[in-house]
């Protein structure tokens, strides 16, 4: 029985080493599975800086999770290719350490008129990697090849539409690219136009695909530009090397032409893709690796381990309740039912029993530690808990519900995903709800990440786990989702002054911080208190093992997940 | 012998052609789009991405477009790796999985051999009832299993050789290569105990004996080469053992091998990729088989390979 048993075990863990291969290599939006992946964030826990010096040898060696698909900043689309350019290139402003935009390849803050729409920028004397200059006609020109069309950047449009000016149409080929709203007007000088008053385009211009490109050089290389380590400029704090273009190690070495390599105190950092996360923590355990991420299993079984860091993401994930399937409404669209779902199970058991990979319970659409408004306040303390779990008040709403509907039966499909982790939360949920819920029967759908986002696009699920990450430091990256007619909302929720109130952040409010984020907080209250659009599960956490002597890793909320900039060794020896 | 060898080649045509026909269409019916970011690009970048990936065209167009390539020997371009040849993407890993592989199948032939042997000279002893448990463990047991014992034992626990990775020489193919052999060396200890056996009680063993020769020489060299004879047929099925476990056992050591770029082009739907590292193991498997076929004509006179009806 011993053998069975241990078969079973790495059978599992095989299953879940190959959904993990893939996790990342997608883009990053919509998380496949609750399993966490290597996309770190914020930490919540940073390990103890202690002041210590510097040693001799600054080499470190590290894991990424999959390969790199693409380095060419107006292409990549996943996580580990941002990472790679955010530490071997740099835009205008880059993340520092407590996650705050700062000038990097700008000189100085920006000069932001006073409508809120021109940002003059002043570059600072910075080289690439073969000497020259970077410029102002760099931005230029990898802005405007990331909005081209045919170049088929992912994130271009995505990212510059409705922000940058004439960005929407020349993405749709009604404007030249010249249109765009970035002018070089001196060789130090950017001045960028927006389409409207953007309060966190700041924080944008450190997203990858707003770094510079050398046009020259990126013209020369042609098709093979960013194609390995030889066919790229540098201008941040390392250059990449011994990438061979689909190879599953590559190096970073010091860029001894970076504008501030004096602060940069690593020399070499080796990179190896390790998908099996077992493997991974045996690398770590045997000396080979200075950090590793810990999942499933096993961080059930590192979760208190002494270099254990426990780091909280901004991937939230909730339930969708769709209230209208194939044309017809569902008993999800009413409200009493959806309340009583929503406040039918307890989230921190889940949390800490069900998940325990260092997620926590939500109570929320917004994640915690993500967007602080101008004295620093987290997002999350300007808007209160919502849909907090409470058996009681769950059990009179469904009586309601029920009643509104004349029925006393409802069975519900609950859509999830097919990993061990999601499997064992969606069992946790069955049970919760049909344990609070009187003549409540839930069947339970788990597919893979594909299929599920199938059933998604076609509105075809009754309950759906589901979940987001932002692409940039903003509640609007959450807040946008559920607007009627939004992209993600496809569950028909609909709510004219929840979507007055987006709108106006957008608009009437753009320029003045603290009525925004009122207006996010009540939109927020809509939504979850008065609605139960959605009912939030949880915030994503990750348990990474780290060498107490690796030190001063930037941990970013969003775009790239990792800083090397500031990282040193201290006390190996 | 070269009519046959011409027929075999027709068949092996037909054989690839009928898998990439099949990997072809199987593929479409995979759920999502090959193009990762599907859901941020706006209608006109998708128009021109697919254009540019070809795949806006009809299904049998699609086809017959990569039927032509294919015949030309190219492979298409990755989605996932952005600009990036199929061809050169396998080229880059063809070595590690060529080395693990190579090293599993003569390691594992050769212990295998030695362990049946062992077993039918020394039958119904102790020896002969290890030999066979050890044999039905590894015949039962996934390579996949092995690796993660190895791992932990002689790697994590006992520092012996590396945990995995590809970047120690030689030591680091110790470890998946083992992993890997378990499959070959049970099923060929199981063959050669077998056939040994059934050897050693035929009549011209008998005679050897009678003339005096010693336990040595009537072991190898009379038993030993007709015994051989059926092992050489299931190196085929070997073979392909090597390649399935190699998918799972590259990602247990983090080897920068086929299998594992062959796990992950179908979790990322890329579809060149999946159809190229499919083509590449279905024509190593084909030739393996045409080879072990022209061998056991060679080693074995009774068989004739030119016998059209045989």
């Amino acid at each position: 029985m011993k053998t069975n048993k241990w078969l079973l075990l790495v059978a599992l863990s095989l299953v879940f080493s190959l959904v993990l291969a893939a996790c990342g290599n997608k883009d990053k939006d919509e998380d496949k599975t609750a399993a966490p992946d290597k996309k770190d964030d914020k930490a919540t826990e940073q390990p103890t800086e202690e002041a210590g010096e510097p040693d001799a040898e600054q080499v470190v060696s590290l894991i990424e999770s999959a390969a790199i698909p693409s380095v060419d900043s107006a292409i990549v689309e996943d996580a580990v290719g941002f990472n790679v350019l955010n530490n071997v290139n740099e835009g205008l402003y880059r993340l520092n350490l407590e996650n705050i935009a700062e000038p990097a390849m700008a000189a100085e803050e920006a000069e932001v008129s006073e409508d809120g729409l021109t940002y003059t920028f002043k570059l600072r004397d910075a080289n690439w990697s073969d000497g020259t200059p970077v410029t102002a006609h760099d931005f230029v020109f990898a802005w405007q090849r990331a909005i081209d069309p045919a170049t088929g950047s992912p994130y271009g449009p995505f990212m510059m539409s409705g922000v940058i000016k004439n960005a929407t149409a020349i993405s749709e080929e009604k404007m030249e690219k010249s249109e765009l709203g970035v002018v070089a007007e001196d060789d130090k000088t950017l001045v960028v136009t927006l389409e409207r008053p953007v309060p966190y385009f700041l924080s944008l211009m450190s997203f990858g695909t707003f770094y510079p490109q050398k046009e020259e050089f990126v013209t020369s290389k042609g098709d093979a530009y960013a194609t390995n380590s030889d066919n790229l400029l540098y201008n941040g704090p390392f250059i990449l090397t011994e990438w061979d273009g689909t190879g599953d190690s590559w190096v970073y070495k010091k860029n001894e032409h970076y504008w501030d390599a004096e602060n940069v105190k690593l020399e070499t950092i080796n990179v190896d893709v390790v998908k099996d996360s077992a493997t991974a923590v045996k690398l770590y355990n045997d000396g080979k690796k200075d950090r590793a991420g810990v999942s499933g299993d096993l961080a059930l079984q590192y979760g208190t381990h002494e270099e254990a860091v426990h780091e909280s993401d901004t991937a939230v994930f909730y339930f969708k309740f769709n209230q209208e399937r194939n044309g017809e409404k569902t008993p999800l669209a009413n409200v009493n039912i959806r309340k009583a779902l929503a406040k039918s199970f307890e989230k921190e058991d889940l949390a800490d029993v069900v998940l325990a990979n260092g997620s926590t319970a939500a109570n929320f659409l917004v994640p915690r530690d993500f967007a602080y408004d101008e004295s620093g306040t987290d997002f999350r303390d300007i808007s209160g808990d919502h849909l907090v779990y409470n058996a009681e008040e769950a059990k009179e709403y469904w009586a309601k519900g029920l009643d509104e509907l004349g029925v006393t039966e409802l069975e519900f499909e609950i859509l999830g995903g097919d990993t061990e982790l999601s499997k064992k939360m969606n069992e946790y949920f069955k049970a919760q709800l049909e344990g609070n819920l009187e003549g409540l029967t839930i069947k339970l759908k788990e597919v893979p990440f594909a299929v599920r986002l199938e059933l998604d696009g076609n509105q075809d699920y009754d309950i759906q786990v589901s979940g987001w990450g932002p692409d940039f430091q903003d509640p609007i990256s959450f807040m946008d989702l559920f607007v009627t007619g939004g992209t993600n909302n496809l569950m028909s929720f609909s709510n004219k002054e929840y979507d007055e109130l987006i709108e106006a952040t957008k608009d009437e409010l753009a320029l003045d911080p603290a009525a925004r984020y009122e207006a996010f907080a009540k939109a927020e209250k809509i939504l979850l208190e008065d609605e139960a659009a959605i009912a939030p599960i949880y915030q994503r956490g990750l348990i990474q093992l780290q060498k107490p002597y690796f030190k001063g890793l930037g941990i970013h909320p969003f775009g790239a997940d990792h800083s090397y900039k500031w990282a040193y060794i201290s006390g190996k020896e | 012998m070269v009519k046959y060898i011409g027929k075999r080649l027709v068949y092996m045509f037909l054989t690839m052609f009928l898998i990439a026909t099949a990997t072809f269409f199987l593929m479409q019916t995979l759920p999502g789009s090959p193009i990762a970011s599907y859901n941020k690009l706006n209608e006109t970048q998708r128009a021109i991405v697919e254009k540019k990936y070809g795949i806006d065209k009809p299904k049998p167009v699609q086809y017959a477009i990569y039927m032509k390539n294919l015949a030309k020997g190219d492979l298409g371009t990755s989605f996932v790796f952005k600009g990036k040849s199929v061809n050169d993407l396998l080229a880059t890993r063809v070595k590690p999985s060529f080395i693990l592989g190579a090293q599993a199948m003569v390691f594992g032939t050769l212990i295998g051999i030695l362990l049946g042997m062992l077993a039918a000279l020394k039958q119904n002893t102790i020896w002969d009832y290890g030999s066979t448990f050890f044999a039905i463990l590894g015949v039962s047991i996934p390579s996949f299993v092995f690796a993660s014992l190895l791992q932990y034992w002689v790697a994590s626990q006992w520092h012996l050789l590396p945990v995995g990775l590809w970047n120690d020489g030689w030591k680091s193919s110790i470890l998946p290569s083992i992993a890997l052999a378990m499959g070959p060396l049970a099923l060929s200890a199981r063959f050669i105990r077998t056939e040994m056996i059934e050897v050693l009680s035929s009549d011209y063993i008998t005679l050897a004996k009678a003339k005096g020769a010693n336990g040595f020489e009537i072991a190898f060299k009379h038993a030993f080469r007709n015994a051989l004879i059926p092992l050489v047929t299931v190196l085929g099925p070997v073979a392909a053992g090597i390649v399935t476990g190699s998918l799972v056992v590259e990602q247990i050591f983090a080897i920068p091998g086929i299998g594992e770029q062959f796990v992950s082009s179908i979790m990322t739907n890329d579809f060149a990729t999946i159809m190229g590292t499919t083509l590449f193991f279905s024509a190593l498997l084909i030739f393996i088989i045409f080879i072990v076929d022209l061998l056991y004509g060679i080693i074995d006179p009774r068989i004739r390979l030119s016998g059209g009806k045989g």
